[in-house]
């Protein structure tokens, strides 16, 4: 079997998994509503003030749903010792983890779907700028969270308290690209500037973290 | 190797209260700023240290996963424990000063923004060797620590992009600096580098003795339970 039909293999049976359970992405969207209406409590914005906080804010609740996804990811593959006989089996480690980090990017890309409508309605969003780069900025940036999410998933099945270990290593790894998905989003939603730079500095943090990724992924998956 | 560590521990002990005293004592006090500029002969080179201490860190876990070599992994988790401490003490002394200078603590400025960033990076890497005790905590401590270094140079570039506020090096721009002050802070940069090495150093040693004391204690367990049989 070629890697990418080992990468389609495990991809399929991870979509079929979720489309059977609806576990990881019914719990990140309720996680996702609830701090969206918690965040609309805790301050009352005008139509002209929401559209300089509400990147941060879409893009804290998207983090926040992710780490949920997850942290379901690979814990999934504990049970009747799936991971070990990955382990042992000739397929390379490198197919493996882009079928995860592509599931997980679809989790997060459909939450996203989901949700946006209901932060434009909520925070009364209209954006200025060019429209079109949210899309780039949205792909760009759920990679960088996802690829990462994905690896460090796997490096804190290892420890202790592994639901905890999580966002403590994704979320300091993650500060730059977090910093450029709020601004670009910021800057497109106000108008105010342009967001060229951020989303070249996107690209760059998915390019280098997703070379470091496949070049450490398997010393990651077979440390023993 | 056993000479070198006590003509390390006397020189550095020498080489910190000669720079306290020019620091202090030597060294003019400066103009507008006034006695508080003084911190800066401790601040700059904690900061000077732990960088030279995280770089430690990223060679050694390198060299640990090249060769597998545990002695690389303990200096790896001296370096990045020493490294947090020193990192600490500027995140700590550079408020101290700004309150009265700038008349703030903190500010979102880029070296500010970058060391806070670099001690979170490593506190998270302490945290994962905390955590995780099975024996794969040298091969996934050292991809963090890559990831963490690879990281930093994008944290760089996404905080530069606002303006700065940190006072810029002034070495080397000709500017009117006192020359007592350049040569108190180059003894303090020289001491604390030493202290650095002297301090990680002795962290080392102690993380590979106490390697040794628990795979000698594992042995005579061992043999214990077959002596017992």
């Amino acid at each position: 079997m070629s890697s990418t039909g080992i990468t389609r293999a495990t991809l399929v049976k991870d979509l079929r998994l979720e489309w059977r359970s609806k576990d990881a992405i019914n719990s990140m969207l309720f996680f996702a509503l609830l701090v969206v209406v918690i965040f609309s409590f805790s301050f009352d914005p005008t139509a002209e003030e929401s559209r300089r906080i509400a990147g941060g804010l879409v893009w804290v609740a998207f983090l926040f749903a992710a780490v949920v996804a997850l942290n379901q990811t690979w814990a999934r593959e504990l049970r009747n010792q799936v991971l070990d006989a990955y382990r042992v089996s000739p397929a390379p480690a490198n197919s493996l983890f882009l079928a995860k980090a592509l599931g997980n990017f679809i989790f997060v890309a459909v939450l996203e779907c989901l949700m946006t409508p209901l932060f434009i309605i909520f925070y009364n969003l209209r954006a200025i700028g060019p429209a079109y780069q949210l899309l780039i900025v949205a792909v760009l940036g759920t990679w960088a969270l996802v690829v990462n999410g994905t690896f460090f998933a796997a490096m804190s099945l290892r420890t202790r308290s592994r639901e905890i270990m999580l966002p403590l290593l994704l979320f300091p790894i993650s500060i730059p690209a977090l910093l450029a998905m709020v601004e670009a989003t910021r800057s497109i939603l106000t108008g105010e500037f342009s967001a060229k730079f951020w989303i070249v500095l996107l690209v760059a943090y998915d390019v280098v973290f997703t070379m470091a990724s496949l070049f450490l992924f398997e010393l990651v998956l077979h440390a023993e | 190797m056993k000479i070198i560590f006590p003509i390390l521990c006397i020189l550095t002990a020498a080489l910190l209260s000669y720079g306290l005293y020019q620091a202090l004592v030597v060294a003019p006090t400066e103009q507008t700023m006034g006695d508080v500029q003084r911190i800066f002969y401790y601040h700059v080179p904690s900061a000077w240290t732990a960088g030279v201490l995280f770089f430690v860190n990223f060679i050694a876990s390198i060299a640990y996963l090249w060769r597998r070599n545990t002695k690389a992994d303990a200096l790896a988790l001296a370096a990045a424990e020493v490294g947090v401490v020193f990192c600490t003490i500027v995140l700590v002394t550079g408020p101290i000063w700004a309150r009265p200078v700038w008349g703030i603590w903190w500010t979102w400025d880029l070296r500010l923004t970058l060391t806070l960033v670099c001690w979170l990076i490593f506190v998270s890497y302490l945290f994962l060797r905390r955590f995780s005790s099975s024996g794969q905590t040298p091969v996934i401590a050292a991809v963090l620590a890559i990831f963490g270094t690879l990281d930093i140079p994008l944290v760089y570039f996404s905080i530069w992009f606002f303006r700065t506020q940190h006072p810029q090096p002034v070495m080397g721009n000709g500017g009117s600096i006192d020359p007592r002050m350049l040569h108190a802070f180059f003894i303090n940069l020289i001491a604390f580098t030493c202290f650095g090495a002297l301090v990680c150093w002795s962290r080392y040693r102690l993380e590979v003795l106490r390697r040794q004391v628990e795979e000698t204690q594992a042995l005579e367990s061992l043999l214990e339970v077959r002596s017992s049989r």
